[in-house]
């Protein structure tokens, strides 16, 4: 019995090991490759044991594209930090009345917001509304407006304030004469950091990830975050690609970066979020349980 | 009778009204959110009937003619009306039933590592590619399917004397690759909902089974995954409401909306955005078309999806 048992947990151990060194091979990759020298790349292909190891490629990003990785910078942090906070803000502002079983519409208000879950304009009608009525186009706020409110998020913080703050604590602070906003911001949110620390890690990554925003509204290069940066770099190779032999499409091949300094690239944008997410995780697994729970 | 029904209704109004004296506080802590509700979201569903219309930039919304049922005849007279449609559902049918397998047997085997740390440390690693954008990924793939230097044209088709492939011109191989980045993706973070879920599971049960001498296998299929049903069956549902909304990220950013591939990759999200920018009046109506005819789609089986979860468990329904 015992010995079954062992070869149940090697088996087990053994393929679970496989499994998560399949998740991140990919990513490792991509480290080889932005250390690997250019000629290697261009005479071997991409390999996981290079022949010849170097900086250069990180090297020529400080050197050649300082002020447009530096600005892309800048964007990405400012539109994370301000949308961060102002998402959770409204967030938590919107989810603690309906977490308040003495208030009488709380449900009305909560189906206003899940209904957008369900039903939604479109992708088009959307766009129209944010460039031509809201005239966000080749603004910074088309980065950060249109992703403060998630109904979704308002789910989990409304369960978690209902949860975990004792009705009791409240009525009892209004005994004491605190009116709502001190409710709120003394009690319920200092009482619920592990609630608030989630919504906001959701909001960081989906800031620092975002992309589609900047597809849809951005055209001016000086609001290019870093995502979108870099993906404007790959079509940029793509399309050089494939009108190959174009004479002056050859003329700026030169300003096109090379394999590693793509690969390099690539991990200036998600090495800051590769380096502390494990760190992080924990909130991540509680969010979508709370909300698997009462999803 | 009639007087008094008269001042059940008076109450009934000063009631209402104190409710908006007494919690006043509270109606205004809902004003931003609403804000932004009104602006992102309904603004938009009414902007729907652009779909209806011959949509002019220069007129807006409001005053661009209308033009009755012509952008549908325009889209569902096109192959494409099919090919997206038919993707779509595919993609989202093949996801949510293989997800379903490897999600679940993911969480019953890191339940079932002996050694903490190892398990913990098999997740980790396998929720990091969720933390990655799409556009990252999009990178990744670069390096394995890259024409002159990737991985698999220099290292691994050498390997069985394959000639090398044009990857991004090539549209077979696409429903695979976009399966593989899809899994893998979220492999470790679709599991986090079942592994929870395991771990809400009574121990005296397995501890009596045990006792009973029934093995690890035993025990799994007749106490986790039964067990495990409430959830499965409740995700299998909220998943088929979706099955109209495809990954925009997965199906733009990984085949690089190369032109080649549309025939395996084009769903209807990524539709509706080629046709918004390519700008012309015509694309721009059957674009507005399509994303009408994803919405109420959409809608009408989200609203099924949940009566049906009402009917097996009425705690899990949306509303």
């Amino acid at each position: 019995m015992t010995a079954k048992k062992n070869i149940f947990q090697i088996v087990m151990n053994g393929l679970f090991i496989l499994l998560a060194f399949l998740c991140v091979i990919p990513v490792i990759l991509v480290v080889i490759t932005s250390l690997t020298e250019q000629s290697t790349l261009t005479n071997n292909g991409y390999s996981f044991f290079p022949q010849q190891w170097s900086f250069e490629a990180y090297r020529y990003i400080w050197s050649s594209a300082k002020h447009t990785i530096l600005n892309a910078y800048v964007v990405t942090i400012f539109t994370t930090v301000s949308g961060t906070v102002m998402g959770v803000l409204i967030v938590a502002l919107y989810a603690y009345p309906l977490s308040r079983n003495d208030f009488k519409y709380r449900n009305l208000f909560a189906f206003f917001s899940f209904f957008t879950m369900l039903f939604s304009g479109g992708m088009v009608s959307w766009y129209m509304i944010c460039a031509n009525v809201l005239r966000l186009s080749n603004t910074i706020w088309a980065l950060i407006l249109p992703s403060v409110m998630n109904s979704w998020y308002v789910v989990i913080l409304r369960t978690f304030f209902a949860t975990s703050i004792p009705a009791e604590l409240i009525d009892s602070a209004k005994i004491d004469g605190a009116n709502e906003y001190t409710i709120l911001f003394k009690v319920v949110l200092p009482l619920s950091l592990p609630g608030i620390a989630t919504i906001a890690l959701f909001f960081t990554l989906s800031f620092w990830n975002d992309w589609y925003n900047s597809l849809m509204f951005i055209t001016n290069e000086k609001l290019r975050n870093l995502q979108f940066l870099l993906q404007s770099m790959l079509s940029k190779i793509q399309m050089l690609n494939e009108a190959d032999g174009n004479a002056y499409i050859t003329e700026s091949l030169a300003n096109v970066p090379t394999d590693n300094v793509r690969m390099a690239l690539c991990m200036v944008a998600a090495g800051p979020i590769l380096v502390v997410y494990p760190f992080f995780q924990k909130y991540f697994i509680q969010g979508l349980t709370v909300g698997a729970v009462k999803g | 009778m009639k007087i008094n029904i008269r001042t059940q209704a008076a109450v009934k109004n000063k009631l209402r009204f104190s409710e908006l004296k007494k919690n006043f506080s509270l109606f205004t802590m809902l004003i931003p959110g609403l804000i932004h509700l009104i602006l992102f979201a309904y603004l938009p569903m009414f902007g729907i009937i652009i779909a209806f219309k011959k949509i002019n930039f220069g007129l807006g919304i409001l005053k661009s003619p209308w033009v009755g049922l012509a952008n549908f005849k325009f889209l569902f007279n096109t192959s494409d009306a099919w090919i997206i449609t038919r993707n779509t559902v595919l993609y989202n049918v093949l996801f949510i039933a293989l997800g379903l397998v490897l999600h679940v047997f993911v969480a019953i085997g890191l339940n079932e590592l002996k050694y903490k740390i190892v398990s913990k440390t098999c997740q980790t690693l396998m929720i990091m590619p969720h933390f990655l954008s799409m556009v990252v990924i999009s990178y990744i793939a670069f390096a394995f399917f890259s024409n002159e230097t990737g991985f698999l044209n220099r290292k691994i088709l050498p390997m069985f004397d394959i000639e090398p492939i044009d990857w991004y011109v090539t549209s077979g191989p696409w429903p695979y690759i976009l399966s593989i980045v899809h899994f893998w993706q979220g492999l470790g973070y679709g599991s986090i909902v079942y592994l929870a879920s395991i771990a809400g599971i009574d121990r005296n049960l397995y501890e009596a089974a045990e006792i009973d001498g029934a093995n690890k296998w035993k025990q799994i299929i007749n106490i986790t995954i039964p067990c495990l049903k409430p959830v499965i069956i409740i995700m299998l549902i909220l998943a088929v409401g979706k099955i109209f909304n495809a990954d925009f990220g997965l199906f733009y950013q990984v085949p690089q909306n190369s032109g080649a591939l549309y025939s395996t990759t084009s769903v209807i999200n990524t539709y509706v955005f080629n046709m918004m920018k390519s700008g012309s009046a015509n694309s721009l109506g059957m674009s507005s078309a399509a994303a009408f005819y994803q919405s109420i789609v959409g809608f009408i089986l989200v609203v099924i999806a949940n009566a049906v979860v009402h009917k097996i468990d009425p705690e899990r329904a949306m509303f």
